[in-house]
């Protein structure tokens, strides 16, 4: 195997570039800091979690994504990217819906979070959970939690006035469309493509007009 | 993500000097995409200040009739503010083209402003990348640059900013304003917050270390007619590959600038000076000594296009 | 059970359950969040570590030296794995590419160490503190360069003398098309949770093949198949993509090992794209020639694909050309580079999904050539009977012409303005297109075990899996249908490698398959009911919740708590004929005339694919095809830096899958067809042929709207920006 001398590491890692058949040798980034990490303190958190309060000691670190999943096993939002790209980890927070992948748990002291399991249950389900059931609003279901959270979320952003991408008139009354609902799940990304019927749901509850 | 310390500040001040006395710090405020680069560790800060207690949340009218939005004043807040949407069009729509309304709705003003580059080979640790690691090479230069900018380079970087917001701020000569570590205030025209990348492309903007942004002010209202029209791939949560940010008059004048083009929002004076002339004039001058790649050169094309388009819809 | 022949009439003729739209009864779970995904489990054992992939940071060469001491010794560091300390692992018919162990890199993101920690933080931050030098060798990254090199796979599939007919046809067409590789990006990243019990492992993880991924496990670590427990009872998705073991679930078994305790990997999003499967791109030449009346004389499609140097297909494209349409002189062949990018392998609808993009429009353009409504030239090279050349192999059923023209009628194909570019709509342009689609529809051998219960209940046991097709509820059908019981007196329990071995998901042969053999099984059911109450069980009539035999009846709980298993084997008569599913796609297209953007402003799809077994879930999985089929057309492509040998696009913000707003109207139509080869049933699968085809209907309908062909997937506005309509 040809082998292309490279250069030593340094601190920043070594990344060599310009032509297009250079040599590139990496660390990761980690070793443009310092090597040894502090041990993250654990800190006190306070949250209603579906109107439960909870009290828990958490790394800094801990997202409340991860806070939901790892440690209250509220595992019925999901992890799909843990970047904010997909949407899957939607939550409610004090009543907003938001992505918790993108959020420390530590930022949320006080706060009010609804999850899909806030909404309802296999036996006593919220009217978007049985309209997705009824209209087939999803396929593998790993984006289902995050959906409804988004589709109830976003009736009510659409009944509140809050402008879309799609808004003809920002001064007008907002109209319950088909274009405004899709617009406004967008970021929620099904990857089986439930999404005309998860409008067919959404229309339902909501009472679209095409 | 590296370990890190925590604190909530209690006022602009206390949190400029948290940040400012301590080597690895950052303010904090939506996160959206702190987090993000925090967990690929392309930010690795040691101590977080959290800002959202700086009650920096509201959006007030200036005496000289203008807006004031709090640096916290969320995406979604701001876009749907009574005033913004009847006179600061743009800007709403600006905001509700970017992200998803989940993002929006956590995402920040002033961390609107502060968001960095998409560019795939910022996002990779493994490959070179002048503004994630000075010195170490572009590796977008000669690679999958499509995304990527076509003017204000530098051949150390060709990010583009890529958020939306900061579009139209500019169109509407929006004011930044901040607070020192040492306690004092400043302002910065949007023209001069975002910096082109030259030889230092780690620099995104002209902040000072701690420096915080409490506020954006937008000038009183200028009338027109609002444009904010954004090109992309897929027809929503997705970057701009082109995006247009324009107040055009009857008379055929206007102001108009350009996102998804540069490391910065693209406006040229000389030439929106030139719209009575048309959407071709306007795009020569304002890409004038635009060095694009080949993958990438589409986008003066575009640009040109764009501007047509909401030419002749503001005609109709 | 043996399937030997076509099916004769049987109970599915009259059914009441099957056949029917009904709501997924797992649905409630969904909904609620409360349906268990692999790496959620944290009941199924306590004391589970996390664990952190790292992947190589270059594409190909070797890793000369690895500290690991800073990760070692960060806080909450259980174990560090670093690959050039390990042996690699062994290989099964189902990787190509090495999944750990060894200094060698084959592949981008290829994992090379993993961080056990006792959260999910400090596994993370310690992965980040592993320190890694690397010799890097040069690799071949870019198939257009390797293209002519790339040798042949297998024979030509040769009918008549193309070159004549080709030479001395009229009218004719030679085009390349270009499709680029794709990720699965399936919503849930691969994710196992691995625990030892002395030489016993048990994987809880997320995988379409229960029984291939026991057996891949077991020649990969190199234990035995009956050690090994895999269960997937949750899918968030796969598309192909976990057909196979992936390194989540390597690392996690070893990991576990030497953690000495439970461990739980997900792959990191960014690490998805390069460090799993995905398909291929394509160079595709067509060639036809075709008399002035429409009749294609001669058909070339040659296809260069790649895969990794240790094995693999490419992406095999001519999948559908022998089958599709008629024509005497044919050449199809399928070349494979050998490129040192990650391992290509299935996804949805592997081979005709990137075939159709280029074949259909293909014939799109032939039909501009000739003058021709695409649909009258579709129709006049119709097959007959036969397989174009197999004149001994009979299509099965195919109703391909009939999905055109009803397609046709409903979409309001009359409408449309054979002239492209005319049809203005305001700032848009606007198209219509349309194709027709073809997916086989394999068989696979499919077991199940049927218990039922004192008090009349049924539970299915299976390790079939559902990865959102429905498998559960069509599972539950079949039992309720054959045991004659109301749906809700049956429960379904899949994806357990402790379950009969099924046909698994994958290939659209798990509906079909899976429910025959839940089908045997209740007949091996009744049979045994029959035994222990005196009548014969093939012979009686099992409906609400009672047996009527002869003059006899008797309620299903007087036979006590019983079981019985049973497999479905498909005779070797199915090779006899051509079994295989059809389609039309329609589309309408609005193309921004300044901007280029296109938008996709309604799609139907005519499906024919036998017996349809529950019309709702069936009609999301044809929906779902066509949503992936406009990412396909517009958007989706991995993009190769050929220096660094990366899809460097790899997380859902570069690599850019439809969202809400690009998905308006669909509609979906299935034709009332049966196919008696396929199985007891009739029915086949569909969730493939969705995607075959759609694709090229919105290419075509772009090419209606604005008269440019575009050959080079995906259809972005910078490849035809500047051949739109000048400014005014």
């Amino acid at each position: 195997m040809p082998s292309i001398p490279t250069p030593p590491i340094t601190r920043r890692g070594v990344l060599v570039a310009g032509a297009a058949s250079a040599a590139v040798t990496t660390v990761p980034a980690a070793a443009q800091g310092p090597a040894k990490a502090p041990k993250s303190t654990p800190v006190p958190v306070k949250l209603s979690v579906n109107g439960k309060e909870v009290e828990l000691e958490l790394d800094t670190r801990t997202t409340l994504l991860d806070t939901l999943r790892e440690h209250l096993k509220l595992t019925g939002t999901k992890k799909g990217c843990d970047h904010g790209q997909c949407g899957a980890c939607t939550v409610m927070v004090n009543g907003t819906r938001v992505n918790s992948c993108l959020s420390l748990a530590v930022m949320h002291q006080g706060d009010e979070v609804t999850t899909i399991e806030g909404l309802g249950s296999a036996d006593d389900m919220h009217p978007m959970q049985e309209a997705f059931v009824k209209h087939d609003g999803y396929q593998c279901g790993y984006c289902t939690p995050g959906q409804i959270c988004s589709a109830v979320a976003v009736l009510k952003e659409i009944e509140a006035g809050v402008p879309s991408h799609v808004t003809d008139d920002l001064t007008g009354p907002m109209p319950m469309t088909r274009a405004e609902m899709t617009e406004r799940m967008s970021g929620n990304i099904c990857r089986c493509g439930a999404y005309s019927n998860i409008f067919d749901a959404m229309a339902e509850v909501g009472g679209a007009k095409a | 993500m590296k370990a890190f310390t925590y604190e909530r500040a209690k006022s602009p001040a206390e949190a400029a000097a948290a940040v400012a006395g301590r080597e690895g710090a950052k303010f904090i405020a939506g996160g959206t995409n702190l987090l993000d680069l925090m967990k690929l560790e392309i930010e690795a800060p040691t101590h977080l200040v959290d800002v959202q207690d700086l009650a920096l949340d509201q959006i007030e009218e200036t005496s000289d009739g203008g807006l004031r939005i709090g640096a916290l004043v969320s995406n979604t807040a701001l876009a749907a503010h009574p005033k913004v949407r009847k006179d600061y069009a743009v800007l709403t729509r600006a905001i509700v083209a970017g992200a998803s309304g989940q993002l929006r709705n956590k995402a920040t003003t002033a961390g609107n402003l502060l968001q960095r580059t998409r560019c795939p080979y910022f996002y990779d640790p493994n490959l070179p990348c002048n503004k994630r690691v000075p010195n170490s090479g572009c590796a977008a230069a000669e690679g999958f640059s499509r995304q990527l900018a076509v003017v204000g380079t530098s051949d150390k970087c060709i990010a583009t900013y890529p958020g939306d917001m900061a579009i139209a701020m500019r169109v509407l000569d929006a004011v930044v304003e901040t607070v020192t570590p040492d306690g004092k205030t400043r302002t910065i025209p949007m023209a001069e917050f975002h910096r082109l990348p030259g030889d230092k492309p780690w620099l995104d903007n002209t902040l000072g270390k701690g420096e915080l942004i409490v506020s954006v002010r937008l000038p009183a209202p200028v009338g027109g007619q609002h444009f904010y029209q954004k090109v992309r791939d897929r027809r929503s949560y997705a970057f701009a590959l082109v995006s247009v940010a324009a107040i055009l008059n009857d008379d055929g004048t206007g102001r108009v600038a350009f996102g998804g083009v540069a490391h910065k929002p693209w406006r040229v004076e000389a030439a929106e000076a030139l719209l009575p002339q048309g959407a071709g004039a306007v795009v020569a001058k304002a890409f004038e000594g635009a060095s694009p790649t080949e993958h990438n050169k589409y986008k003066i094309t575009l640009a040109e296009r764009t501007l047509a388009g909401v030419i002749a819809e503001a005609r109709s | 059970m043996k399937f030997d022949a076509p099916a004769g009439k049987n109970l599915f003729d009259n059914a009441r359950i099957v056949g029917k739209s009904t709501r997924r009864i797992d649905g409630p779970l969904k909904v609620t969040g409360a349906a268990p995904y692999a790496y959620e489990r944290h009941d199924v054992v306590p004391n589970q570590a996390y664990g952190w992939i790292v992947g190589a940071g270059i594409a190909k060469g070797r890793i000369t030296a690895m500290d690991t001491s800073d990760a070692e010794a960060a806080p909450g560091v259980i174990a560090v794995l670093a690959a050039p300390k390990m042996q690699p692992v062994g290989s099964s018919n189902f990787n190509y590419a090495p999944l750990f162990g060894g200094s060698e890199v084959t592949h981008y993101h290829q994992a090379i160490a993993c961080v056990v920690a006792e959260t999910f933080e400090e596994a993370r931050a310690a992965a980040a503190m592993i320190r890694t030098r690397y010799d890097r060798a040069e690799g071949n990254f870019d198939l257009e360069a390797n293209k002519d090199a790339a040798p042949m796979s297998g024979e030509p599939k040769t009918r008549g003398d193309f070159d004549s007919a080709f030479a001395s046809a009229p009218v004719t067409l030679d085009e390349t098309y270009h499709t680029p590789g794709e990720s699965h990006s399936m919503m849930e990243p691969h994710s196992t949770i691995a625990s030892w019990q002395g030489d016993q492992l048990t994987l809880w993880t997320s995988n379409q093949m229960i029984d291939w991924a026991k057996n891949a496990l077991a020649s990969i670590l190199g234990i035995e198949a009956a050690n090994i427990r895999v269960d997937s009872p949750y899918l968030g998705g796969g598309f192909g993509g976990k057909l196979f073991v992936r390194a989540d679930a390597v690392v996690a078994a070893l990991a576990a090992k030497e953690a000495g305790r439970p461990v739980k990997i997900m792959l990191q999003r960014p690490l998805v794209a390069n460090n799993t499967t995905h398909r291929q791109a394509t160079i595709q030449r067509i060639r036809l020639g075709a008399q002035q009346d429409g009749k294609i004389t001669a058909i070339a499609h040659e296809n260069w694909s790649y895969n990794v140097p240790s094995g693999g297909s490419g992406e095999t494209a001519t999948a559908q050309t022998p089958v599709l349409y008629a024509g005497d002189n044919r050449y199809v062949a399928e070349y494979c580079a050998e490129l040192d990018l990650p391992e290509g392998n299935a996804m949805r609808a592997p081979g005709e999904a990137p075939g159709h993009l280029a074949l259909e429009v293909a014939i799109d353009e032939l039909a501009e050539k000739l003058g021709m409504d695409p649909i009258a030239l579709r129709e006049v090279n119709e097959p007959g009977k036969t397989v174009p050349g197999q004149p001994q192999k009979e299509f099965s059923e195919r109703n391909l012409v009939r999905c055109i023209k009803e397609g046709a009628q409903r979409f309001g194909w009359s409408a449309r303005n054979a002239k492209p570019g005319l049809v203005r709509d305001g700032r848009y342009l606007v198209g219509m297109g349309m194709a027709a689609g073809f997916r086989g529809s394999p068989t696979m051998k499919s077991g199940a075990r049927v218990k039922l219960a004192a008090n009349g209940h049924i539970t299915v046991e299976t390790d079939m899996t559902d990865i959102g097709t429905g498998s559960y509820t069509i599972i539950a059908q079949t039992a309720a249908e054959t045991m004659g019981v109301p749906l809700d007196h049956v429960t379904v329990e899949l994806g357990d490698s402790l379950y009969p071995v099924s046909a698994g998901s994958g290939g659209q042969w798990g509906a079909a398959s899976s429910t025959a053999g839940v089908y045997a099984a209740c007949v091996a059911l009744r049979r045994k009911i029959g035994e222990a109450l005196g009548f014969d069980g093939d012979a009686a009539t099992f409906a609400d919740g009672n047996i009527v035999a002869g003059d006899a009846t008797h309620a299903l709980t007087d036979a006590g708590a019983m079981s019985a298993e049973d497999t479905i084997e498909f005779g070797k008569f199915q090779q006899d004929y051509s079994i295989g599913t059809y389609a039309a796609h329609f589309c309408e297209v609005a193309v921004d005339a300044y901007t280029g953007e296109t938008h996709v402003r309604r799609m139907l799809s005519v499906c024919d694919s036998g017996r349809i077994l529950n019309p709702l879930s069936a009609r999301s999985q044809v929906i779902g095809a066509m949503v992936m089929s406009v990412g396909m057309a517009l958007s989706e492509e991995l993009a190769v830096d050929p220096r660094f040998g990366l899809f460097v696009n790899h997380d859902l913000a570069g690599y850019e899958v439809p969202v809400h707003a690009d998905i308006q109207e669909q509609e979906v139509v299935f034709l009332d067809t049966l196919d008696p080869a396929v199985s007891p049933l009739k029915a086949k699968g569909v969730g493939e042929l969705g995607i075959c085809g759609p694709g090229a209907a919105i290419a075509n309908a772009i090419y209606n709207a604005t008269g440019i062909r575009v050959r080079e997937y995906p259809l972005t506005l910078d490849k035809y920006l500047d051949r739109l309509p000048a400014l005014v």
